[in-house]
This record gives structure tokens, sequence and C-alpha cells, in this order.
């Protein structure tokens, strides 16, 4: 490649900050509130505690003060002593008032950053599955830990700090003032541009700190497909580009690094300057007035030791000022997501828009109307634009009860969509779908969802027992020998001779499976439940020859009565149903048995058979009058053709194949967290994209 | 005052905690545990840490001298200033009453000149040491990566990929932390410890002692808080890690949990784990909470001390006022940046632990070496460009033991394309790899036009070899950049060509911005079967001499396959060519059938003349004829 330019930018959110919007700023921290009112006792407490600390800490100059004028000058010694018990109390007053106000927020506010968490999360899984398509889910984990971490911090410091130094800083003033206010005015002086000076810094420091940021979201982008695309860079020779394109963005982010470099050493500079500065001007006018007998020696000890005590205060604004800025950036991170409807929210608009829908009939369903039905169903993609042609257009379907519907059709042509309007993760834009009559946007999803059970096409087990990954798919009352048959049912033997049997951990955290493996529990968990309605995404495809047939046959038993739609890609899939959908441009042209659509239409008999030549075997068994069928379009209803039962002639074989069941050796299948976690940019996690190595890695057939 | 600190306020607890948390490596089957590749940290050589570390100053041990003298000169600017105000409360004060403008003027232009100089040598000492850092992080980085790259498949399989890029992402990361924000002003609150103690002990050895004595209880106090602040963070970032493994979990799998009603179960498992977290994350905010009060007491007890001391002495007449007044100026200094010494210790010590780890993969070596001496193929002289290969007494075993393939001979004749079939763990990959050079035989050798493929310079193999892999991965950038890969040089109308003998075009001119789409960018979603058909465009347009198919048909729908069928037939027609596959018809293209059990190869013939026979390809064949339809 010529190169390898990254993007790990925000997707959608990309709101430019940093730009004092300080107004904006204060409203966005605003709608903190309901999260922090349950700790706003402990944090106006703390915050009390602090500015209280922070004030012992300037009266132990006034100590020093009235030590040097009174007992030292005096040679009492029993003062020297009152004194200094003085500033032990004092400092030890101020650690352990310090201490008070940490522990006072400590675990309130790690409190806050949970509850937060758990509200995000709670609200990301109810939130429309399109969501999370547009979403990548580095973006969502960076905003449920480092911009939640950051809130935390900002709760704990920046919050409490703006106001402890502000009192501070005037209560020193005063104190200063008091005592000799042209002493005071020289050393206060380089207080306002020192001020001025880090808020600027700070804002400018931000911006080059955020691009340094993305340049090594850039790099680590660089590295992470370096390594994941080993295999190609070494088998085209080409880790010389590859280290080139490398080396220019590292130097990139090295100039970054050393403008932010610059910035910092002026900042000190001028830090470190001006108040010395300050301090030399008022040492020599405080000698002068000592000299002159117009200052007390102690006096002098005092202001100075005021002066540095006033340091940290005048310096740190500019930084909790920017640690602000950023935690106003991420509370909007937060809320952006948090403001998103979850999904049940949306039924009124949507009903309001289809306007068709119907209320679930009540009565037993006509028998007509019995088994899963798409009526003139369209869908287009939320987030596409309206002009744009829908995904599926006026598909009408009918699955009678106990029947199964094979669907077939070209990658890209809207199968695995079709599949998830049934369980509702996503909305038909219009029409409808009924089960046994009932239209299911009429039905509380949760019910819904316990009537029609999925297998995806993409194996997904979580970190849980094997067992327990496979009785999601049942309800609570589900036991032994319900896992026991659905094991059988997938042919999911192998569980058995895992280290742990069906109790062993599997996906992130546990054994890694193949993809073969994995593909057959899901199977299990969507068959466990004895569903009335089963929906099964191409479920044998990285299964070798011997499992797949061993599988069709028991899930043959299985389909007998239950009312399936198959998603197929191969005729060995397809001869499971009783008859076959093809999806076409968004629309069912033709419905049959796999023979007749074979024979019968061309577009067919070419996914299933590949090359147009590989048609001429079925040629001769081509009816005569057959011949010109339409290629598509020309919706030929899908009900006119009817069951013929004979769909069971291609089972037997595989009797031969010189392989053991899928199982694999470096199924390294999962994503390899640990890499880019919440880096704050969102280099996100899932990084092993495209390395599913399913793996079968036996022979499997290519069945005409 | 050393430490304005506009960067990092008073701990309140460890920004980086996340940056630095990989999460725990994913356990790994169990075979693997014995397996030193199988743990984060590689066994590293004695003193290859230390090495590393010298080896990458080396470069540049001016600059580092130079960034030392800085900070000692600098460190000496800001620390005479007290003395300054001892000097004129002593010394100016009663001149100027007599009339001796002198010392005055001498305090006055010696602070005007402590001034700017530490301001000056500040600015100087902060630009070198970021020079520095950024020299040896770049350095570093570089290092890393062509490490990386250069090191052989075996180990990348066992080392893994998430391990990799945690070690050139977050390891670096957590040096980069350190070296930034940590080390400078870890040398400067050490320094300026060094220097203040001395100058109080040179100023009245009383006050000097306590100070100097101070440091025990500080020592005990950091050192039992790094013991237990390391105990509670790394409950934490266990914690925090099963938080981020549930979350990311559950986001990745978001159409199970909605089908499967998964939602209030998850719910419940959540709580419970972000509960722990925050558990745990409060016992760390505490532990840092106790530390700082520890130590602010410690601090604010010895300088009641010290005054208590001093008072002492100026109320006895022994030691002067300025002097006192000097002293506790110092105190101020002395222990403010105590609260955040524990944490820079903290990034000081996942730095060290992140070096190691760095130095341990940069110590080893990789298996596959470039030749020395490179030789040239011979120049094709036949009409087809294909290439002969030679298996010639090749054995291959793991280096850890574990025979893949006992020793063979095997020849494949230029232009001659070779199906290899059999079941998992027959050898059909180890042999392709070799093929490709990704491996280096343990004994034997390969020869591509009689020439061994260990002799041949990389790029020069690379013309000869090409390898397409069932995981056909796709680089950030454009689908025209990716097809690129395979021969950067080629024009828009060559990668077209190509995409269109591979029967890709169609569904690449179908995106958004047809070949210039961006495949990390939303609208350029690339499924499985479309990226193997890049992957395959790629190939065709390095035009290899010998080309490997290591399943690469595998997520290709019939038509897909039957279009990569073509291709071989027509635009790779001549090539010698390896295709390993479990579908049957894939081999139906093959001149020739190997068929490999446990590393050997147990048929060998035309695919005609093997279904004729009564062996395991008949068999399977026959079953395969009858399932057809």
């Amino acid at each position: 490649m010529s190169t390898t330019r990254a993007i790990t930018k925000e997707p959608e959110t990309a709101n430019g900050d940093g730009n004092g919007r300080g107004h904006s700023a204060v409203h966005t921290l605003l709608r903190l509130w309901p999260y922090v009112r349950s700790v706003r006792v402990r944090l106006f407490g703390a915050a009390l505690v602090a500015v209280l600390a922070s004030c012992m800490g300037l009266v132990i100059p006034l100590v020093l003060k009235w030590m040097v004028d009174g007992p030292i000058a005096d040679g009492d010694s029993r003062g020297v002593w009152l004194g200094a018990l003085w500033l032990l109390l004092l400092g030890l007053g101020e650690a352990l008032l310090f201490g008070l106000r940490r522990w006072l927020v400590a675990r309130p506010l790690a409190g806050v950053e949970a509850a937060m968490r758990a509200d995000l999360y709670r609200r990301l899984q109810r939130l429309p599955v399109a969501f999370h398509d547009r979403w990548p889910s580095g973006q969502l984990l960076s905003r449920a830990t480092s911009d939640l971490m950051l809130l935390r911090m900002f709760l704990a410091f920046p919050l409490t700090f703006l106001l402890v130094n502000a009192v501070t800083i005037l209560i020193g003033v005063i104190i200063m003032l008091v005592q000799d206010w042209s002493l005071g005015l020289v050393i206060l002086g380089p207080a306002v541009p020192v001020l001025i000076v880090c808020i600027v810094f700070e804002r400018r420091y931000h911006l080059v700190a955020r691009r340094a940021q993305d340049q090594v979201g850039d790099l680590t982008t660089v590295v992470e497909e370096s390594v994941l695309g080993i295999r190609i860079i070494k088998g085209f020779g080409r880790h010389r580009s590859q280290a080139r394109a490398f080396h220019e963005l590292a130097r990139t982010l090295r100039g970054t690094e050393l403008h932010k470099a610059r910035l910092l050493s002026s900042i000190w500079a001028v830090i470190v300057t001006l108040p010395e500065l300050a301090i030399g001007a008022a040492l020599i006018l405080g000698t002068v007035q000592v000299a002159d007998g117009d200052l007390s020696a102690g006096t002098l000890v005092a202001f100075l030791s005021t002066a540095l005590a006033l340091r940290w205060p005048v310096d740190s604004i500019g930084f909790l000022l920017a640690m602000s800025q950023d935690a106003a950036t991420a509370t909007e991170r937060y809320f952006e997501v948090m403001d998103e409807p979850p999904e049940g929210t949306l039924e009124g608009v949507l009903e309001g828009a289809r306007g068709t829908a119907r209320p679930a009939p009540t009565g037993p369903a006509a028998e007509v109307d019995r088994g899963l039905r798409f009526h003139n169903v369209t869908f287009r993609y939320p987030d596409a634009p309206t002009d744009s042609p829908p995904v599926l257009a006026h598909v009408d379907l009918h699955i009678r009860p106990g029947e199964s519907m094979a669907l077939v059709g070209t990658t890209g042509s809207g199968k695995t969509t079709l599949t998830a309007l049934i369980p509702r993760l996503h909305e038909v834009t219009s029409g409808h779908i009924t089960l046994d009559g009932h239209d299911i946007s009429a039905l509380p999803r949760e019910q819904l969802r316990s009537l029609v059970a999925v297998a995806f096409e993409e194996p997904t087990l979580f970190s849980a027992t094997v067992g327990e990954n496979v009785l999601m798919g049942a309800g609570d009352d589900a036991g032994d020998a319900e896992l026991r048959r659905a094991l059988s049912v997938a042919q999911a033997d192998f569980t058995h001779s895992l280290p742990h049997g069906t109790d062993t951990q599997v996906g992130e955290q546990g054994l890694s499976l193949s993809g073969g493996q994995r593909q057959r529990l899901a199977l299990a968990r969507a068959v466990v439940g004895k569903p009335r309605f089963l929906v099964l995404d191409d479920p044998l495809s990285a299964l070798d020859v011997h499992t797949e047939a061993a599988v069709e046959a028991a899930l043959r038993r299985v389909l007998a009565d239950t009312t399936a739609l198959i998603v197929a890609h191969r005729p060995s899939t397809v001869l499971l149903a009783d008859r076959v959908a093809l999806l076409s441009g968004g629309r069912i042209t033709a419905v049959g048995t796999h023979h007749e659509l074979l024979r019968t239409n061309t577009e067919y008999a070419w996914l299933m058979a590949g090359a147009e030549e590989e048609t001429a075997l079925d040629a001769t068994a081509r009816a005569p009058g057959d011949e010109d069928d339409d290629t598509n379009g020309a919706a030929e209803s899908g009900t006119h053709t009817g069951t013929d039962g004979d769909a069971d002639s291609g089972t037997q074989r595989g009797t031969g194949a010189l392989t053991d069941d899928g199982r694999h050796g470096h199924a390294d299948a999962r994503t390899d967290t640990g890499a880019g976690t919440g880096t704050g940019t969102g280099t996100g996690t899932g990084t092993s994209n495209g390395s599913n190595s399913t793996s079968t890695d036996s022979f499997e057939e290519a069945a005409r | 005052m050393t430490a304005p600190t506009t960067t990092a306020p008073t701990p309140d607890d460890e920004q980086p905690a996340l940056a630095t948390t990989s999460l725990p490596a994913p356990a790994r089957a169990p075979e693997d545990t014995d397996d030193p590749f199988g743990q984060d940290a590689l066994p590293t050589p004695k003193g290859a840490t230390a090495g590393l570390l010298r080896s990458l100053l080396a470069p540049m041990k001016g600059r580092v001298a130079l960034t030392v003298v800085l900070l000692l000169l600098q460190q000496a600017a800001v620390q005479a200033g007290p003395l300054l105000v001892a000097y004129a409360i002593d010394r100016a004060v009663p001149a100027f009453r007599d009339h001796d403008n002198g010392p005055l003027v001498a305090v006055g232009l010696g602070y005007l000149f402590c001034a700017l100089a530490s301001g000056g040598l500040q600015y100087w000492f902060v630009s070198s040491a970021a020079r520095v850092s950024q020299d040896a992080l770049l350095d570093l980085r570089g290092r890393i990566f062509r490490h990386a790259q250069a090191l052989s498949l075996d180990f990348h399989e066992r080392y893994t990929s998430g391990r990799l890029i945690s070690r050139s992402t977050a390891d670096v990361e957590s040096l980069r932390e350190l070296l930034n924000d940590g080390l400078q002003e870890l040398a400067t609150v050490a320094l300026s410890f060094a220097y203040i103690s001395a100058t109080l002990l040179w100023l009245d050895l009383g006050i000097g002692g306590v100070a100097v004595a101070s440091l025990v209880p500080l020592y005990l106090l950091i050192r039992s808080y790094r013991r237990r602040a390391g105990r509670v963070y790394a409950l934490r970032s266990t914690a925090i890690a099963a938080v981020i493994v549930k979350f990311v979990e559950t986001m990745n799998g978001i159409r199970p949990v909605r089908a499967f009603r998964r939602e209030a179960a998850n719910d419940a498992e959540f709580e419970a784990l972000n509960r722990h977290h925050e558990r745990k994350n409060g016992d760390a905010i505490l532990e840092m909470a106790r530390y700082v009060v520890g130590s602010r007491v410690v601090a604010n007890t010895a300088v009641a001390a010290m005054v208590l001391w001093g008072a002492h002495r100026v109320a006895a007449d022994s030691l002067e006022l300025g002097v006192l007044a000097a002293a506790v100026l110092y105190l101020r200094r002395l222990y403010d940046p105590i609260d955040r010494l524990g944490m820079f210790l903290n990034s000081y010590q996942s730095a060290t632990a992140s070096l190691e780890k760095i130095s341990g993969l940069l110590a080893q070596t990789p298996s596959v070496q470039e030749p020395s001496a490179p030789r040239e193929l011979p120049v094709r002289e036949s009409e087809h460009p294909g290439r002969e290969v030679v298996f010639d007494g090749v054995r291959f075993a793991y280096r850890t033991g574990g025979e893949v393939l006992p020793r063979f001979d095997l020849a494949l004749p230029a232009g001659q394309t070779v199906a290899v079939v059999g079941s998992t763990g027959a050898g059909k990959s180890t042999l392709a790899k070799l093929l490709a050079r990704f491996y280096d035989p343990t004994e034997g050798r390969i020869l591509l036009d009689g020439v061994d493929l260990r002799d041949l310079a990389n790029s020069e193999l690379r013309r000869g070899v090409v390898m397409v892999t069932q995981e056909a991965f796709l680089f950030s950038g454009s689908v025209a950049d990716n097809i690129a890969i395979g021969r950067p040089d080629a024009g828009r109308e060559e990668i077209e060509r190509a995409a269109k003998a591979i029967g890709a075009h169609d569904f690449i001119s179908a995106l958004p911005e047809g070949y210039d789409t961006d495949v990390r960018k939303r609208g350029g979603r690339i499924s499985a079967g479309q990226r193997q058909l890049v992957a395959f465009a790629r190939a065709l347009l390095a035009d290899p001499a010998v080309l490997i198919l290591d399943e690469a048909t595998s997520s290709l729908d019939i038509p897909g396959e039957r279009a990569v069928q073509r291709a071989m037939s027509t635009v790779l027609n001549g090539r010698t060519a390896v295709v390993i596959a479990h579908r049957l018809s894939t081999v139906e293209i093959a001149d020739r059938v190997l068929v490999m059990e446990h590393g050997r190869v147990v048929e060998d013939g035309p695919p005609a003349e093997l279904v004729a026979g009564t062996g395991r390809f008949a068999q399977l064949h026959r079953a395969w004829r009858e399932s057809l339809v």
C-alpha cells in the first residue's frame, strides 16, 4: 500500500472542543447534577474542609512572624516552644484535614462513577441494534472507562480546588495587604500575568496534546495492522514500505511532542522567573524597610513564606480549567449516548409513521395467517438517506406452520437483514410481519423474542460455561435434559471432552473454540428452548462434511415441527428446508423447492451451481417448455409451488471424509483485547478484524 | 520553587491507570501454559534491559550530559534564593543602616541573576530533556516495529498479536509517560532534596540533621505505600479489566444479547463487576489519601521541629535570624513535592516493567534471516512464467519439539497446479509456509529454480513466491491501496484489470467511492468473501512465479469461487500453483493432487488417476459425488 493512513478519529462526534466555551462548559457540567446529588453533602463538606486546610497553611507564616518578632527577638524560650507547638498543631491539622477531604469523597465519588457506568451499560443494552452498527465498541468503551474516570477526577479535584484556590488566593492577598500593602503589591504583581499566561498556555497545550494523542492513535493503527497483517506484509515483502509509513508517523509524533515540550518549557520559564523576580524585588524593598525600621524582620519572613504558599494556587488555575474543559467534553460524550432513545421508546413514532399497524388479533388466527408471514415489507436502514434504494422492498413471504424455508441470495442481497427483522433487531420501514397472525410490532419485544430463536452467522459465545451459553436460549426452567438434547442436535459432543465438560468456561476469558465448534454451540442455543419459530443464518458454514451431515440429520427432526427460516449458501443447507425463497435485488423473486428452482430459475442455478456452463448438467433434466425463465424481477408469487416432500435425497454422504470434526489447534478467533483499550482516543478493542479463522480444515463439498 | 506543577497537581489519584492497564492476557488453551511464549514477559537475558537503555542513550551521550549539567546548574540557581534572603537579613540590613548599599545591591543583582538563570536554564533543560526522551522513544518505537516485522511467523503465531501490540503501544506509552512527565520531575525532586539538605546542614547542623533524619520515616512511608498501592492497584486493574471484558463482550454480541433477552441478566452481572471495581477503586483512592496524610504529617512535624531548634538557637544568639528565615523558606520547598513522589514512583515502576518486557521482545532473534550474500534467480528461459519448486530432504519440527513434517522429497515442475488435501493437522499449511519461507526447514532445503530460498533476498523471493491465505486482512486505506500492496508501482488501470480478472470489479465499483473507498470507514463494509477477492486481486497484481493459495476461497460463495478458478486458468495460467482447499471443486482444476496425512504425502497423482483408484481421495471423491443432487 502506498501509505497506511490511519483513521482513529471519533466517528460521529468530532465536536471541536478546547476553544473556550466557558459558558457552555458549565452548562454541560451541570448535567452531572443528578448523579452528584446523592453525594452533595459530602462533596460540599470536602470543599469546606479543603478551604479550612488551605487557610491553616496560610496561618503558618503568621505564626512564624509572631515567633520572629516576639519570643525569638526577646529570647523567650517558653514562647519558642509555644510557637513550635502551634506550628505542629497547624501542620497536623492541615495534614489531617486534607486527608479528611479525600476520605470524605473517595467512596462516594467512586460510587458516582460506578452509577454512571451502570446507567450507560443499561442504556446501551437497550439502544437499537442500528445504533450499535453505527458505533464501534471501542468508542463506547472509552466513554465507559476513561471518560468516566475523568469525570470522577473532575469532581474530586478541579471542582473543589477551583473554589479552594480562589478562597486561598483571596485570603492570602488580604493577609499580605493588611500587613504591608506596598510589599504585598510587589509580591502580588506577577500573580495576574502568571494566571493569564497559565490559562492561555493550557489552552494551547491542550490542542497540541490532543493532536499528539490522535497521532499516537494513528501510530497504534499502523502497529496493529502490521501485526495482524504480518502474513501479507511478509508474503509480499512489504515490510520496508510499512516501516517507512511507520517512521513517517513516528517522526511526526516526535515533532508534536517536541512542540509540546517547547510550550512546556516556555511556561516553566515564565512560572519560575516572574515570581522569583517579584520575590527578589520584595526582598530588596523589605530589606530597606527593615533597615529603616518600618518593617519587622518577622513580617518579611512571613511575606516571603506566604508568597511561596500562594504559588501553587495561582499556577494551577490554568491546569484546573483545562481539566474542567476536558470533563465537559467527557460529559458531552457521555450524554451523547445517554440521550439516544432506547429501543422501546421509538415505538410510538414508528407506529405513527407507518400507520398501518393492526392491533394484535386476540382470537385464533385464520388458517391463511398461521405461520410466519411477511406482508409487503420494506426496509431501509434508519441512518440511510431516504432517497436511497431500500435494502428490502415489498417482500411478501409466507412460511407455513411447521414448514422450513431456506433463504438464498448473492452476498449483500439482504438475507441477514431480513432475518434481523423477525426478532425486531431492526424495525421494518413499512409493511408488517406476523407470527400466527399477530403483528410482531404489537407484541412486547420480550415475548416476541421468547417465541423466536436465532442462530447468527457470527457465532458469539459469552464468557460463561458451555452449558450457560447454550441454556441462554431457554427459559429459566430448562435444565440438564434440555442441554443434552440441544447439544446432541447440534452434534456438539466435543463439549463432553472439554476439560470440565459443559462446565468449561468459554468466550473471551475462557477456552477458545474453533469456528465450527462455536457455530454448533450457537445452534444448540437456538434450539434448546424448542422455539416455535427458528431463524438460522447460515448455520453450518463452518462445519466439515462429516459433521454437517450429522447435524443435518438431527436438525431435520427439530425442523419437522418448527417454523423456520434458514439462510443458506450451499445446496446441502438448502436441502434442510422444505422450500427455498430466492432474494434478489431486495425482493423475493422466486419461491419453490430446490429442484424446481434449479430447473426454472437461472439466477438460482447460477448461485447454487456456479458458472453457467455447469447448468448444462441440469439442462437434460429441464422441461422443454420451461426454458426462458426470468432471471429476476417479475416476482412470481411466493405461493404457487407446493412442497414436494422428497428433498431428502442428498444427505447420505461424507462417510469417507478424511477428517475429524473440525477441531482445530490454533483457533485464535477471539478478539485479542489488551492492546488499545482506553488510550483515550478510542483506538478500540476489537483489534483482530478479519482473522476469524473458521478453519474447518477438511473437505467440504461443493455440491451442485 | 522547583515544582510549579502546571501539569501535575498533587496526586488525587493516578491518571495513567487505564492507559497502562492492559487487560490480562486471555487465558490460553491449556497446552500453551508451559510455553514461554504463552507469557507476557519473554525470558530476558540478564542485563538486557540495562543494555537496551544504554544503547538507546549512547548516540546522544553529549546531549544527555548537557541535560544533566543544565539540571545541576538550574537547581543551584533556584536554591540560591533563600541564601540570598539570609544574606540580606543578616548582612544587608546592618550594612544599609550603616549607609553601605553594597550588600543590598549585591543581593538585588544576585536575585535578578538567579531568577533569570533559573528560568532560562529551566527552559533549556526541559527542551533538552524532551529532545533526549523523544529521540530515545523514536528509536525505541522504530526498533520494536522493525524487530516485530523481522521476527518470523512462528514467533508471531505463538506470541499472539495482542501481546505484540501491547508491547509496541501500551508499554511504549508507559515509558513515554515516565519520560515526559515523571523522570524530569523525579530527578528535580531528588536533586533539590539533596541540595537543600546539604545547604541546611551547612547552615546549621541541627536543622540539616532533622531534614536528613526525616528521610527515614519518609522512606519507610513511601516504601509501605508502594507495596500497598501496588497490591491495591493490581486488584483495581483486574477489576476494571473484568468490567471492560464484560462491556466489550456485550457490545460486540449485542444481537444475541437482544435475541436471547439477556439484558436483565447482563445488568446484574455487570452490576456485580462494577460494584467490585467501585470498591477497589475506593480502596486505591484511600490508599493515596493515607499516603498523603502520612507524608504531610512527617513533613509538618519536621518543619515544627526544625523551627523549634532554629528558634532556640537564634534566641540564644548562636544562630543568625537570616539563617532561620532561609531555613524556613527551604523547608517549604523541601517537602512540597513529597506528595507527588509516590505517584512518580508508581509510573517509574510500571515503566521499568514495560522496558523489561520490551527488551525481552527485542532479545528474540528471528529464525528466518535474510541472506548476507543473496543470489539472483536465474532468468526465466521458458515461455511460461512459472518456476520449478523442489523440496530436497526437507524435515520440519517446531523449535519446542514436535515434528510436523517428517523428512520428504517433492518436486513440482514449473507451471504445474498442485492441489493439497488432507485433514486438520496433516501439515498442508506448514508445507505452504515453508514454500513461502515463513519458516525455514529444520533439515534439507527448498529450491526455486535450483536456488535455495534461504539464498534469495527478500525482494527477489517475493517476486518469486506469493501466498494468499484464508484470513484476508485489509489495511486501512482505500481498496485500491489494498490491491496495490501486490505491486506498489502499479497504476489504477492495472489495479482495475486485476480486480476485473478475479471478479471483484463489480462489487468494488458499487462501493460508495469505488476503488477509493476507505475500507475502514462506514459504508465501506466489505464481507469476508469480498475481502478474499481483494486479496486475490493483490496476488494477481504481484504476478508471482509461484502462487500459494491456503484455503483462500473458504469464504467465497459458489459464483465467487468459480470466478477465481477462471482467473487461475487464464490470468495465472502457466504459474506454478499450490492450492490448499477443503472443497473438492477446487481440486478439479489441479494437474496433480497430493493427499497428506500426519505430515506425509500418502497419495500423489493426477486427479483422474486418484479418483479411479481405491485410495483415500477416491473414497472422498465418491462420497462427494454421491452427495450431488
